[in-house]
C-alpha cells in the first residue's frame, strides 16, 4: 500500500503554498498598517491584531498584512493603505476598531472601497 | 486568539555552513529572544534555510513578505531589527548589503546585481524553503516531476525527455545525461544502481555541497527519476565524509520520503520501488572518479580501473550502473515539469541550461551563483560577483579546479559554456571558479595545484605518481630562485607526457594548470628564471625587499607592522629596509597601498 497518493501530494502542497505565500510575492489583497512612533501611540498595534486575528480566522492565503513607518500624516494616525491587485492603492485615517473592520469586509474581502473613511487613492508622487 | 498562528512576517535566515560559521545558529536565538521579549513570537516566524549563495556577506536574512535582504547580522542586532522591522515597520538602514560599486545600499534582492542577474533551476529552492521540511519542498512543485514520470510516463519517455533538453553531466565531463541513461537502461541485468556524486574536491568548490544542504530532496527525486528510468531499484549517494551537515539533511529528507512513500515500495501506487542509501566518502579526491568511486562503495581501495566495460554495462558490484552529479540530478524536477524543449531554450547551441558557480578568490562577492549557460565570464565576475576588492586588476580566473586551466585578463569575454571554455584550454569542471588578482603569482598558482594533484594521485600509473612529483620539484626550484634556462619547455614536455599517458581523469588532466599558466603567463616563468623576481611579489626568494623611493609616500606602514623591526622609518622620511634583520615575511608588502617595496 502506498503511504500517500498523488492527491495528497497535491493537498500538502495547497496547505504548505498558503503558510509560505508571504515568500512567493503572490496576493490579492494587502494591507499595510503605518506604524512610525505616532501610529503605535495612536493604537495602530490594535489594528494590527485585528486583522491578524481575522486573517488567521477566515484562513485567507491571499492577503498579506504588513506594516511600514510613518505616512506622514501624524495628526490622523492610525492609517492604513489597502491595496488590490490592479487597483490603486487606498489610504485610510483616524481608524479604530469599527472601522478597520468595516475595511476588512468591504474592501479587503468585497473590494469595494469603503469611502467615508478614506483618504486617498494613488501612491504619492515620486522624485525621479 | 486563534490556535494555530497567523504569521504576518517570516525571517529566513540562512543555516548554509558559511553562515552557520558566521554565527545564524546564535542570531536565531537572539531573535527569538527578543520576539518572545516583545510577545511577538506568534506574529514572526524564524525559518532555517539552505545556503542563500551570497556567503561572503553572511549571515544573511531575507525578511518576508517585504524581501529585504540584510547582510551581516549580528545577534547584538536583534533588538534593533525586532524594535523597527516587526514593530515600526522600518527598514534597518545599517543592515542593508552595500553594493561595492554603487555605494548605495539597496535592500530588495531584486535589486541587488548579485540576485538579479542569475537565474534559477538547480537553485530554485534557495533561501526559501526549511531544508529540513519535506512539505515546503512539496510546495514548490516538489516530488510533482517524480508522479508525473511514474504515473503518466514510461521510462522511454522518461529518457526521451531528457535527451531532447540536452543536459550535459554537471560534474565536470559534460557527457549527455539522456545518452548515459538509455545505455544503462539497455541492459538487461539485474539489478541496477544509480549513484549520485558528492565527492565534491576541487579546491574552492561548494556548490554540490549547498544542494545537498539546502535542498536535499532535489537531490533524492532526481535519483529516483533516474532509477525509474533506468530500472534500478536502489541508489546510493556518495558523499564527502568532511560534509557533515549535508548527510544529516539527506539522511533526515530519506527518512521523511520514506514516511510519506516517496521512498520505498510502490512509490505513488505506480508499482515502482526505490529506495536510497548514502555512502559517505572515503577521503580521497580519486573517490570523485567513477569507477574509484563505485570500488569505494563496495569498501575496496578507491582507484580507477580500465574502461571498458563501462559502469552502465558492469559498474557498482559488476551490475549496470548510472552516476550522476548532484547538479545533475537536481535539475530533474524542472526539466521533467515543464518538458525538454523548455530546458533546450536556456542556455547555448551545444549547452543548455544552467550552470552553478562557487566564486572564491580575490573576489568581493564570494559566493554561489547560477546563471544560464554562455553567460560571459566578464559578467560573472565584474556585474555578479561585484569586481576585484582593494581596487586591483583582474588576472585571471581559473575554472575546472586542478584539472582545469586559466583563463587570462584580457579573454574574460569568453562565454561559459562546455566548448567555449575547452577552446580557452580552460573546462568547465564541477563549477569552481577561482578569481586572481594582480596579486597572485602564476607560477606559485600552478604549483599549488600540481602540489594538489601530487598529494591526491592514487598512485596506480607511473606518469601522475612520478611525473607530477618530478613536476612539482620543477616548479619548486622556479620559485625558490633556482630556475635554469630550459625548464619550461622540460614543463611543457612532461605536462603533455601525463597527461597523455595516464588512465583516469585525475592524471589526464593533472598538468592543466601548469600548461596553461605556461601558455597565458610565460613572461611570469621567464622573470623567475632570468630575473630571479616574482612581479606579483609572492614567492619570498624572488623579492629583492627593496623600497622604490619613487613610489614610496612615506606613511609608516610598513615599519608599524613589521614584526621583526627591519624597517627603518622616520615621519616625512622614506623608509628603508634593513636586510640583516628582514625574515622575508611579506607584511610589508601586504601592508603597503603603493606598491613601493620590490
Amino acid at each position: 500500500m502506498p503511504k500517500i497518493s498523488i492527491e495528497d501530494l497535491k493537498k500538502i502542497k495547497e496547505r504548505e503554498k498558503q503558510r509560505m505565500v508571504l515568500r512567493e510575492g503572490q496576493h490579492r489583497a494587502k494591507i499595510t498598517v503605518h506604524m512610525g512612533t505616532c501610529g503605535i501611540a495612536a493604537g495602530a498595534r490594535e489594528i494590527m491584531t485585528l486583522f491578524r486575528d481575522q486573517i488567521a480566522e477566515r484562513d485567507l492565503s491571499d492577503v498579506i498584512l504588513t506594516n511600514s513607518g510613518c505616512a506622514g500624516l501624524c495628526a490622523k494616525e492610525p492609517m492604513i493603505t489597502v491595496e488590490i491587485v490592479n487597483q490603486p492603492p487606498v489610504k485610510y485615517i483616524s481608524l479604530n476598531r469599527a472601522k478597520a473592520m468595516r475595511i476588512f469586509e468591504e474592501h479587503v474581502l468585497a473590494g469595494k472601497a469603503v469611502e467615508e473613511f478614506a483618504l486617498a487613492r494613488g501612491s504619492e508622487t515620486m522624485a525621479t | 486568539m486563534c490556535a494555530s498562528p497567523y504569521y504576518r512576517m517570516q525571517f529566513m535566515l540562512c543555516a548554509g555552513t558559511g553562515c552557520i560559521a558566521s554565527g545564524s545558529l546564535d542570531l536565531k536565538s537572539a531573535l527569538e529572544r527578543e520576539l518572545t521579549k516583545r510577545n511577538l513570537q506568534d506574529e514572526v516566524q524564524i525559518i532555517m534555510t539552505g545556503c542563500n549563495g551570497f556567503c561572503a556577506q553572511g549571515p544573511i536574512m531575507v525578511a518576508y513578505p517585504d524581501g529585504v535582504l540584510y547582510s551581516r547580522v549580528k545577534p547584538e542586532h536583534a533588538p534593533l531589527i525586532v524594535e523597527e522591522h516587526v514593530l515600526k515597520g522600518r527598514v534597518v538602514e545599517k543592515l542593508l548589503f552595500k553594493e561595492e560599486a554603487a555605494k548605495d545600499r539597496v535592500p530588495l534582492m531584486k535589486d541587488i546585481g548579485f540576485f538579479g542577474l542569475q537565474r534559477l533551476i538547480v537553485l530554485r529552492n534557495r533561501g526559501l524553503i526549511d531544508a529540513e521540511n519535506i512539505d515546503e519542498y512539496i510546495a514548490r512543485d516538489g516530488y510533482a516531476a517524480l508522479a508525473k514520470a511514474v504515473t503518466q510516463m514510461t521510462p522511454e519517455e522518461v529518457i526521451e525527455e531528457v535527451k531532447k533538453s540536452g543536459l550535459r553531466g554537471r560534474g565536470g565531463g559534460g557527457f549527455p545525461t539522456g545518452l548515459k541513461w538509455e545505455e544503462c537502461r539497455r541492459y538487461a541485468s539485474f539489478p541496477k544502481y544509480t549513484i549520485c556524486n558528492g565527492d565534491e574536491g576541487d579546491p574552492g568548490a561548494f556548490m554540490d555541497r549547498s544542494v545537498m544542504e539546502g535542498d536535499p530532496h532535489s537531490v533524492l527525486e532526481g535519483m529516483a527519476i533516474s532509477g525509474y528510468a533506468i530500472g534500478a531499484e536502489q541508489g546510493y549517494i556518495y558523499v564527502r565524509a568532511e560534509y557533515p551537515l549535508a548527510i544529516k539533511r539527506l539522511q533526515k529528507a530519506i527518512e521523511d520520503a520514506r514516511d510519506y512513500g516517496l521512498l520505498g515500495k510502490d512509490i505513488l501506487g505506480s508499482g515502482f520501488n526505490f529506495d536510497v542509501g548514502i555512502a559517505p566518502g572515503a577521503g580521497a579526491f580519486v573517490c570523485g572518479e567513477s569507477t574509484a568511486l563505485m570500488y569505494s562503495i563496495e569498501g575496496k581501495r578507491g582507484m580507477p580501473r580500465i574502461k571498458p566495460p563501462r559502469s552502465a554495462e558492469a559498474g557498482l558490484w559488476n551490475q549496470p550502473t548510472n552516476l550522476n552529479n548532484v547538479e545533475t540530478f537536481a535539475n530533474l524536477n524542472p526539466l521533467i515539469l515543464n518538458g525538454g524543449d523548455w530546458f533546450a531554450s536556456i542556455g547555448t547551441e551545444g549547452s543548455k541550461g544552467t550552470k552553478v558557480f562557487a566564486l572564491t578568490g580575490a573576489i568581493n562577492n564570494v559566493g554561489l551563483v547560477e546563471v544560464p549557460m554562455g553567460t560571459t565570464l566578464k559578467t560573472l565576475i565584474f556585474d555578479i560577483g561585484g569586481g576585484i576588492p582593494k581596487k586591483r586588476k583582474f588576472k585571471a580566473a581559473q575554472m575546472g579546479g586542478p584539472s582545469g586551466g586559466c583563463i587570462p585578463n584580457g579573454m574574460e569575454d569568453v562565454q561559459i559554456d562546455f566548448e567555449s571554455l575547452i577552446d580557452v584550454g580552460a573546462m568547465m569542471g564541477s563549477g569552481g571558479v577561482v578569481i586572481m588578482d594582480e596579486a597572485t603569482c602564476m607560477v606559485d598558482t600552478a604549483r599549488f595545484f600540481t602540489e594538489f594533484c601530487v598529494d591526491e594521485s592514487c598512485g596506480k600509473c607511473t606518469p601522475c605518481r612520478e611525473g607530477l612529483k618530478v613536476m612539482f620539484e620543477k616548479l619548486t626550484d622556479i620559485v625558490e630562485g633556482r630556475g635554469q634556462e630550459g625548464d619550461v619547455e622540460f614543463l611543457i614536455e612532461l605536462g603533455h607526457h601525463i597527461n597523455n599517458t595516464s588512465h583516469c581523469g585525475l592524471g589526464k588532466s593533472a598538468a592543466n594548470p601548469v600548461l596553461s599558466t605556461i601558455r597565458y603567463f610565460r613572461n611570469e616563468y621567464d622573470d623567475h628564471i632570468r630575473e630571479k623576481h616574482c612581479t606579483a611579489l609572492v614567492c619570498p626568494n624572488l623579492i629583492d625587499f627593496v623600497v622604490i623611493e619613487e613610489k614610496c609616500k612615506m606613511c609608516g606602514m610598513c615599519y608599524r607592522n613589521c614584526p621583526s623591526d627591519a624597517i627603518i622609518w622616520e615621519k616625512k622620511k622614506v623608509a628603508r629596509i634593513d636586510q640583516e634583520k628582514c625574515t622575508k615575511c611579506r607584511t610589508c608588502i601586504l601592508n603597503c597601498r603603493f606598491r613601493a617595496i620590490r
